[in-house]
């Protein structure tokens, strides 16, 4: 992990190159945040891919309901030679969920993305093929938003399957 | 000339991928579906495969099969309450999913683990890993041909799942682990058990070689077969093993010791070209590796408390609720509330049989976590089917698949 320094300097690096891209930076627990701006973030990584961060360990998203903007998409990036490891965040609206895909940096991504896609309904501008990976093609909804109820979700056995819903 | 070797030559003669495909009348493609219920694949995991004759050209992993949404069940738990849920992710690691979210909560809560509970984890860990492979390895020869490789595996595979049950009382999915440290010190008898089974071990690996090494079929089924570049496994986000074969030594045990790996002698296995062959001799070389951690965990098991003594964190042991109100208050807000977590990101990456399994835990400082997320490298590796499998024979694609050894609980979650 790059210290708070050195996360600061990291951070100045990206501001150097592309004056919007940085909205913050976060480090608790010893581990390094840069808060990305979610139409940057392609900029963003690849500039850290660039400077030795070359491996994408995990991609995933997170809801911070109720606070705004609601949606996050996290990128842990690993530098393998220096073992060092730094994560970007960016934070998107539910209004626009649009954020550009790294599958063209990361083959890797594919999959993370879709999942992302299927689990939160962020759209990855320019992933090649990108459905539901884990839920059923014809799903409605993005179960892991914190909106949507645990066990919402009706379970149909044959047995009731005539009485169900109706009340004993 | 003898009969075999003319077949052989004539194999040999066959080239591949050479000519394009779907062109002219000879070259149909065929769209053929496998699984999901199809004893090759390991699980649900269903494939799309177009075929030219016997070579493959595309394929298409289609998961989701037996996704049951523990990532989302788990925002609905008590912290110690997830461990379960998060064990039966990659149900052959089940040690090692435990690990990742309690390093994760660990961190958060910033509480030291005693070192003796970092050995006992070792000890397990390594005991799971151990596990995991011989599974891999008794599945993946039956899927060679080679039957008798499965009874031999799943016997070891016995003694090492009693030594769980005598250490927790379960054979698997054992919630051993909790956060700070493990929920019982290891019984009378196990560490001679223990020490039986790291005496063994070896030399059953060494017959499992003997039994493989030189076996004709296998050299044949695994030596050259599907192999990828480092490079490749890079950009495709592969870890573990199927990235050791390729010759790229990263393994977080080392890189970025934890739970006390440093404290241990061992050597990483690395492959050189990243074919089967490579794929299978860095698991297998991992039995004896592993095995040294454990004896060397047991040899230098440091006496003391097996799980902190914060007793915020961690339940008072059973004597003190009669004697001490303190305790009892404890103890009641543990069950019934759970401990809270004060609020924050943290991504505690670990080792396990397959690659980086990462743990992203998200506190809002309740008793809940609002969002638990695994990095399963088997959802990962899967990505690398398609490229390994381009253009070889349909049979190479299923002892490919067994080489990767992707397991369907982690995939899904």
């Amino acid at each position: 992990m790059p210290d708070a320094t050195g996360l600061e300097l990291i951070a100045h690096e990206l501001r150097d190159a592309d004056g919007e891209s940085v909205l913050g930076t976060v480090f608790m627990h010893g581990r390094a945040t840069v808060i990305a701006e979610p139409h940057r973030v392609h900029g963003v990584l690849e500039h850290l891919k660039d400077r030795g961060y070359s491996f994408l360990a995990s991609l995933h998203g997170c809801d911070y309901y109720p606070e705004e903007p609601r949606l996050g998409v996290l990128y842990e990036l690993l530098d393998m030679h220096e073992v060092d490891r730094i994560s970007v965040k960016a934070r998107l609206h539910l209004d626009a969920p649009h954020i550009a895909s790294v599958v063209d940096l990361w083959p890797g991504a594919n999959h993370p993305e879709r999942e992302v896609y299927d689990m939160f309904g962020v759209v990855f501008d320019g992933h090649p093929d990108l459905r539901r990976i884990l839920m059923p093609e014809d799903y409605e909804g993005f179960p892991q938003r914190r909106d949507f109820p645990i066990g919402g979700e009706p379970v149909l056995f044959t047995y009731n399957e005539e009485n169900y819903g109706k009340s004993q | 000339m003898s009969a075999t070797s003319d077949y052989r030559r004539r194999e040999e003669s066959i080239t591949l991928a050479t000519e394009s495909a779907g062109q002219g009348e000879t070259h149909e493609l065929l769209t053929l579906n496998i699984g999901p219920h199809h004893p090759a694949t390991h699980g649900v995991l269903r494939l799309l495969v177009t075929l030219e004759g016997e070579i493959v050209r595309d394929i298409k992993p289609i998961i989701g099969y037996v996704h049951t949404g523990i990532e989302k069940t788990c925002e609905d738990k008590a912290y110690w309450k997830v461990i379960p849920c998060v064990e039966r992710m990659d149900y052959l690691s089940y040690y090692f999913n435990a690990m990742a979210f309690c390093g994760a909560v660990e961190t958060l809560l910033g509480i030291e683990v005693p070192p003796r509970a970092q050995y006992l984890r070792v000890i397990h860990l390594e005991l799971n890993r151990i596990m995991s492979h011989l599974v891999w390895l008794g599945t993946s020869a039956l899927d060679l041909g080679a039957m008798s490789m499965f009874w031999y595996c799943f016997r070891e595979r016995e003694t090492i799942l009693d030594l769980f049950e005598m250490s927790s009382g379960q054979r698997m999915h054992t919630r051993y682990f909790q956060v700070g440290g493990v929920i019982e010190d290891i019984p009378q008898g196990f560490e001679k058990k223990l020490a039986a089974f790291v005496k063994d071990m070896p030399n059953r690996a060494d017959q499992y070689a003997a039994l493989l090494e030189q076996n004709e079929i296998v050299l044949q089924r695994l030596r050259n077969v599907c192999p990828l570049d480092e490079q490749t496994l890079l950009g495709l986000g592969v870890t573990g093993p199927l990235l050791r074969a390729a010759g790229n030594p990263w393994d977080l045990r080392k890189a970025e010791p934890y739970s006390s790996y440093d404290h241990f002698e061992f050597k990483i296995p690395v492959g050189t070209v990243g074919d089967n062959y490579d794929r299978f001799r860095v698991r297998h070389a991992e039995l004896y590796e592993s095995t040294k951690i454990i004896d060397q965990a047991l040899q230098g098991l440091p006496e003391g408390p097996h799980i902190t003594t914060d007793r915020k964190v961690a339940l008072p042991p059973r004597h003190e609720l009669a004697t001490s109100m303190e305790a009892l208050i404890h103890h009641f807000k543990l069950v019934t509330e759970g401990f809270r977590v004060p609020a924050g990101e943290v991504y505690y990456p670990i080792e396990s049989p397959r690659g980086e399994l990462g743990c992203f835990v998200r506190a809002d400082g309740s008793a809940k976590p609002a969002r638990v997320h695994m990095r399963d490298p088997s959802f990962v590796n899967l990505q690398a089917t398609a490229p390994m499998v381009k253009d070889a024979y349909i049979a190479d694609l299923i002892a490919t698949l067994a080489m990767l050894d992707p397991i369907l609980g982690g995939i899904d979650r």
